[in-house]
């Protein structure tokens, strides 16, 4: 399959007039026709003359200097603004709401070149970890279609896993990213915030969101995120820290000047065995690179749920006022039970007489946090951890416990508070087949660091390559 | 005869005039604009994924307007969220500040007619000019308290109209995202005379400062006086006098008169309450300006909670003593300093330098017209009291006619003053014998030559008499 190749390589093909656009669409919408009956990753499905009529126009317009991105199909989460097109967030709160403007990243990609293929699926608004709580029904695990995707960017990463796109764009607020990557064996970024415009991005926590690259390898994340990073006068949240050519560092790592340290609190209790197994075996092959791996504390993490999820609902609570169906979109009964969970829990917070207690104090822990991790990050350069504490559960099973929900998020909700990056990329399967995940965290705006050591990773390793039976049986 | 103290705060907002709005690129012209909702944009029409960034001119400008108020600038400032549903207000919040405002503990010092504020205020107004006079009070100033001075983005305007025989409200949102400054006072206002005496000296700041148009008709100043009366006598001023337990907030004023009658209105129906051992219920009311009378808008129910938190889509704002320095560098010489000046140095009466500064177009007119005539007529010729008067007394159009035009006239027409009138005499009897047939045609109807009569006398004079009044003379003698 085409789809299959790496970016560069892609790139590097259609340059030398290999293939084309056109077949890089045609493969991508017969596998979308094939395999997403079955998965539900798509929302929006852009009409395929449309795209094909766009991919002739990059074929023709292709020169040396084109960008890697150019003429590549790629998606989005629901949660950016495209013009023209609808925009949901996956809830019908936003029924038939067409952009009006395009979100900043949209706009770099279309600069690029890349061509958009499709809006996908996601849990409603980013409320969820499992891709569960959307009006547009679950997504499946490609792996697995009785299990659910992850959430809350699960058409992102189930699309990207079974090939129907070269790459997406997703959002983390608190693990959106990162959780479904894991859990479809593929890598995705959680950027620093700032690094990436929020701009034309619906809103979950404003001071968590992160816009960042959905991708088959690490390699990729590189190439997409050196196209969409960088100083955007519409977001004053945006950092104007430089944007460091990422694919070209790619290689520039003397591994062992790099300690890896694993914070032990993040492998004892809750963490199901193969998951574990799989995180330590990733962190001996590291070893064997050359890295140094070691053992550090970080006991403000248990905290980091109950943190989240007291500043993250606040902020959703007053985000969302704006859904109230005067000027588009449906009434607020179409909110979800678990949006409406966190808009009270939001609104709770935030009340006079309880503001104190709940979002202060959270928004102390969450200094708490920051320190947490500079401490950590004088022990070491990067931190390996676990993504999600089991692998993806059975369709039903925790839409219908909320806590449970919560509490897939426990390894990716302190990095949001605190603003680092994480890369989550594949380290493994579970003898049921299930994928498993990774996660780097890194130092503020240290992108570059997390891509050369994910990079080395994958270049001893083959979790990344492999691809879900449904399409070979497709 | 009564003991009761009215206790007034005032809470002022007002529209800054900057290009762009206060969080998008959007033109800020809302009274001009042609059609509704034609300067908008995803951010002011809070569209789904929109994100604020903050004008820096408008927190510039409001942090001058507090420095013009005698305010400290805290070096932390921050924007926070004001939730509330309304359907002008389209994001669900407002961005505002909450408890860490640009600005805080400044002061407005105004005239005070009476130091001993009660209902019998009213008496003091000028009965012959029936005008407040700063003046009169000036001898007698009064510090109000500034509690704070923020910043926040003005809402969408609600229009409620009958389409086709259906009830609608329409939303026109050129005036969402404004930058709109809120100066708050203390309770410090004891009489309407010195609410309307404040407000006029704040407008008058905000227009020296040239940071809004302060259009009250527009709604770009907006007044809002919190009042209550107090059962306790001030004894002395500055000592504390006990804040009733209610208040009563008029709303939607657009006058600085309004707001005197309004206060005047509610000190009268609370007084009358607290006479008959009632106390007034704390409420928002409306002022009706046509019956001239409040009306209840709402009770305030339970407070309003709007749970503020810090906007997250914002950076707070950090100072540094530097740039704070540097924006008080900027501004201007203000009323009550130019008046100290205009007195010291122009000689002029006290009374005259603070309406020459009433407002700063005047006043740079009236330093404009002593410069030229510094330079241009005979030295002394014409004094800066002369100049005073005549741009005082005479409604001089200062637009139309230049200061070297308005200085030749004051000096041409002191000149006339000086006519001998024996020789005017003797001029007009010369004029008439020489110009006979002008004389027979006016005795015969054709008034019309009589200016042509008026010109002769004064081109003998030399242009150095008052045409008006050698058209009298001339008159009075051709009827006799």
């Amino acid at each position: 399959m085409l789809l299959d190749k790496t970016i560069a390589e892609l790139a590097k093909g259609l340059r030398n007039k290999e293939f084309t656009s056109v077949d890089l669409i045609e493969e991508c919408y017969q596998t979308i026709n094939q395999v997403n009956p079955k998965i539900n990753a798509f929302i929006t499905l852009i009409k395929k003359p449309d795209v094909l009529k766009i991919a002739l126009q990059r074929d023709a317009q292709r020169t040396s200097s084109s960008s890697p991105l150019h003429g590549l199909p790629f998606i989005l989460k629901d949660t950016y603004n495209t013009k023209g097109i609808l925009t949901s967030a996956a809830s019908h709160v936003l029924n038939g709401h067409i952009s009006q403007y395009n979100a900043t990243v949209y706009q770099k990609l279309l600069d690029a070149g890349a061509i958009l293929i499709g809006k996908m699926n996601m849990d409603a608004w980013g409320h969820g970890a499992t891709n569960e709580n959307t009006d547009y029904k679950p997504v499946k695990n490609p792996y697995d279609t009785s299990r659910v995707a992850g959430g809350s960017s699960g058409g992102n990463a189930a699309a990207i896993a079974a090939r129907m796109a070269v790459f997406g764009i997703g959002e983390d607020t608190g693990g959106s990213i990162r959780n479904p990557a894991s859990w479809n064996n593929i890598t995705g970024l959680k950027v620093t915030y700032g690094r990436v415009s929020r701009y034309g991005c619906i809103a979950y926590a404003s001071s968590f969101d992160t816009v960042g690259p959905m991708g088959k390898t690490v390699e990729d994340c590189a190439l997409v995120l050196e196209t969409i990073a960088g100083k955007d006068p519409y977001d004053a949240t945006n950092s104007p820290h430089p944007v460091p050519p990422y694919f070209e560092e790619l290689l520039n790592i003397s591994s062992k000047d790099t300690v890896i340290g694993l914070p032990k609190e993040c492998f004892s209790e809750g963490l199901d065995l193969e998951i574990k197994k799989s995180t330590e075996v990733a962190a001996k092959e590291l070893e064997s690179l050359g890295f140094r791996i070691k053992e550090i504390s970080m006991p403000m993490l248990t905290y980091g749920l109950a943190v989240y999820y007291l500043i993250a609902p606040s902020e959703t609570s007053s985000n969302l006022g704006r859904y109230d169906g005067i000027r588009y979109g449906l009434g607020r009964e179409y909110f979800t039970p678990e949006t409406r969970r966190r808009i009270m829990v939001g609104t709770y917070a935030l009340s006079a007489g309880y503001y104190d207690a709940y979002y202060k104090k959270a928004q102390q822990g969450r200094t708490l946090f920051i320190k947490e991790y500079e401490k950590a990050f004088t022990q070491c350069d990067v931190l390996l951890m676990p993504v999600t504490p089991h692998p993806p559960t059975r369709l039903g099973k925790a839409v219908d416990d909320p806590m449970q929900n919560l509490l897939i998020d426990v390894y990716t909700v302190t990095q949001n508070p605190v603003g680092v990056p994480s890369l989550a990329l594949p380290c493994g399967f579970t003898a049921t087949g299930l994928p498993i995940g990774m996660q780097l965290v890194g130092k503020m705006f240290t992108e570059s660091l997390l891509f050369q050591v994910g990079h080395a990773y994958q270049q001893v390793t083959d979790w990344h390559k492999r691809k879900p039976n449904l399409i070979e049986a497709a | 005869m009564n003991n009761y103290v009215p206790i007034i705060g005032l809470e002022i907002h007002v529209e800054l005039k900057t290009k762009s709005k206060m969080f998008c690129g959007c033109k800020n012209d809302p009274f001009h604009a042609p059609k509704p909702n034609m300067y908008t944009c995803p951010v002011c029409l809070g569209l789904p994924g929109a994100l604020p960034v903050a004008n820096k001119k408008a927190i510039e400008w409001t942090i001058k307007l507090g420095l013009a108020l005698g305010c400290e600038i805290p070096l932390f400032s921050k924007f926070d969220r004001k939730n509330y549903f309304y359907p002008d207000l389209p994001k669900g919040y407002q961005i505002s500040q909450y408890d860490q405002p640009l600005a805080v503990n400044g002061f407005l010092v105004i005239p005070s007619v009476v130091e001993e504020s009660n209902l019998s205020v009213s008496g003091v107004r000028d009965p012959s000019t029936r005008r407040f006079t700063p003046s009169v009070g000036m001898t007698n100033k009064k510090r109000i308290r500034i509690t704070r001075v923020h910043l926040e983005e003005d809402t969408g305007k609600l229009l409620h109209a009958t389409v086709q025989g259906k009830k609608i409200s329409l939303i026109d949102f050129n005036r969402s995202g404004v930058p709109l400054v809120e100066i708050v006072t203390e309770p410090d206002i004891h009489s309407s005379e010195e609410a309307k005496a404040f407000l006029k000296k704040l407008h008058q700041i905000v227009r020296y400062l040239d940071i809004s148009d302060a259009e009250m008709e527009k709604g770009s100043m907006r007044l809002e006086p919190n009042i209550s009366v107090s059962g306790r006598r001030l004894a002395v001023s500055g000592k504390r006098i006990e804040l009733p337990n209610y208040k009563v907030e008029v709303k939607n004023i657009n006058s600085f008169n309004f707001v005197k009658k309004a206060i005047d209105f509610e000190v009268n129906r609370h007084i009358e309450l607290l006479d008959r051992g009632e106390t007034p219920i704390q409420e928002t009311r409306g002022w009706d300006e046509k019956k001239g009378v409040t009306y209840s808008q709402r009770i305030k129910e339970e407070a309003h909670d709007y749970r503020y938190f810090p906007d997250p889509d914002l950076p707070p704002m950090r100072w540094e003593k530097s740039q704070i320095t540097n924006l008080k560098s900027q501004i201007p010489e203000l009323p009550d300093e130019k008046i100290i000046r205009f007195v010291n140095t122009y000689q002029l009466p006290e009374v005259d330098a603070i309406r020459l500064t009433e407002n700063k177009e005047l006043a740079d007119y009236f330093e404009k017209c002593i410069k030229y005539q510094v330079s241009s007529i005979k030295k002394n010729e014409v004094s800066a009291k002369d100049t005073a008067n005549w741009l005082l007394n005479k409604k001089i159009h200062i637009v139309k006619i230049s200061p070297e035009e308005l200085i030749k006239q004051i000096a041409q027409a002191k000149r006339k003053v000086t006519v001998d009138p024996g020789l005017l005499q003797q001029v007009l009897q010369e004029v008439l014998l020489q110009n006979s047939k002008a004389v027979a045609d006016y005795k015969a109807g054709k008034t019309g030559v009589l200016m042509f009569l008026v010109g002769q006398c004064m081109k003998e004079l030399k242009g150095k008499a008052d045409a008006q009044e050698i058209c009298a003379k001339l008159e009075e003698t051709l009827k006799t």
